[in-house]
């Protein structure tokens, strides 16, 4: 009896490694994450509109269908990104996921404090790249640190009525990100 | 002989026990650092580098991407304040007070998080659209049938789920404490 119970035991404390290791590594294992999904269908480093949320075929799920969407996936591995999003006239946000969808910057109109969002997006590496003295120079350029190569960078613009929401759109067809070559090593 | 197949036995076991308890959590959306205020539930943390493993395990099965905490927060609701089940069938009033923010907005998906599909096209309403009285007070009425006034149409869906997303929202950010402030009150009405 004691021998059966020892064998359920082991069993039990197996199942939980299984369990927590089988959790931590869904992130890495996922085919269907955001990613993903978007990977199919924006290129690289660009700034491309999504599709209206409706019915059965939205880009992901629990989409706010209030909002206009642009996606910009980037990949830092050629450089810095620069990003320009012109504000709407009603709220503004863009918030940066790592590759595993982890939100790891979010900002909103007001926030940025100006007509347009506007801010560079590097790696660690890039960042203790960047000569001194540029750094206090522009002492009002926003600078974000990547925790990944690449990512993503999802913009929403809020359109307060349906009918607005083709002003939400247009405001986010003017936004931009490109990649900046790195400066040749000195 | 018997040591072999006790020890299979136990590994398919551990393998059963692990396996289902992902797959359960998963699929329940399990994840720390709830902020429950009435039915609705929020997990801020989620939209931060915060997040807990089982909400990152959700997040990359399911493919959605969390709202940031710098932009907002959002609840969830998947019962009225009685503990009722949100049917699709039934008719349920939204109404009461909403915590402090810049913009709200209201918006009805299936459990997957797919818009349900109505012939008003109508999928939710925002702070400046609803419709309210005199007092500045607004009720929402998600009904299969059309209603007089804020109806949000459930389309007859078994099961339907409700998501409050508050924007520029001090609720999340800065506070993260018990001082939620008040949610709009859900109550079953009756079902057809």
């Amino acid at each position: 009896m004691i021998r059966v119970a020892l064998w359920v035991l082991g069993a039990l404390l197996l199942g939980g490694i299984v369990h927590l290791s089988t959790v931590l590594a869904m992130p890495t294992a996922a085919t269907q994450d955001a990613y993903s999904r978007l990977s199919q269908r924006t290129p690289v480093n660009a700034v491309v509109p999504l599709p209206a949320a409706s019915g059965q075929d939205a880009t992901m799920p629990f989409m706010d269908p209030a909002f206009a969407v642009a996606v910009c996936r980037y990949d830092l591995s050629g450089g810095t990104l620069k990003l320009h999003a012109p504000l709407s006239q009603a709220y503004t946000s863009v918030t940066f996921y790592t590759r595993n969808s982890v939100a790891y910057y979010a900002i909103n109109d007001r926030a940025a404090g100006r007509r347009a969002i506007e801010l560079d997006l590097m790696t660690p590496e890039q960042r203790a790249q960047v000569p001194e003295e540029e750094d206090v120079t522009a002492a009002d350029r926003l600078i974000i640190e990547s925790p990944t190569q690449s990512g993503l960078i999802v913009l929403r613009a809020l359109a307060p009525e349906p009918s607005l929401m083709a002003m939400a759109r247009r405001a986010l067809a003017n936004a931009q990100c490109r990649i900046e070559p790195l400066p040749a090593a000195q | 002989m018997r040591l072999f197949v006790s020890s299979c036995l136990t590994l398919i076991l551990a393998a059963a026990i692990g396996l289902g308890a992902t797959w359960f959590t998963l699929t329940r959306g399990v994840a720390f650092g709830a902020m429950k205020v009435g039915a609705w539930t929020a997990w801020p943390k989620t939209g931060s580098v915060d997040i807990d493993p089982y909400a990152r395990a959700t997040i990359a099965r399911t493919g959605a991407l969390p709202i940031g905490v710098g932009d907002g927060v959002a609840f969830f609701a998947r019962t009225d304040d009685a503990g009722n089940a949100l049917d699709g069938r039934c008719t349920f009033l939204v109404s009461g007070a909403t915590p402090a923010a810049r913009y709200w907005t209201v918006t009805l998906y299936d459990p997957q998080g797919r818009l349900v599909a109505n012939t008003i096209d109508r999928h939710g309403f925002t702070s400046a659209e609803v419709v309210r009285d005199t007092g500045g007070n607004f009720a929402i009425a998600v009904a299969p049938r059309a209603r007089p006034g804020n109806w949000l149409p459930s389309g007859g869906v078994e099961q339907f789920v409700l998501v409050w997303r508050l924007y520029d929202t001090p609720i999340g950010v800065a506070s993260l404490t018990t001082k939620e402030g008040p949610m709009p009150i859900i109550v079953r009405m009756g079902c057809s």
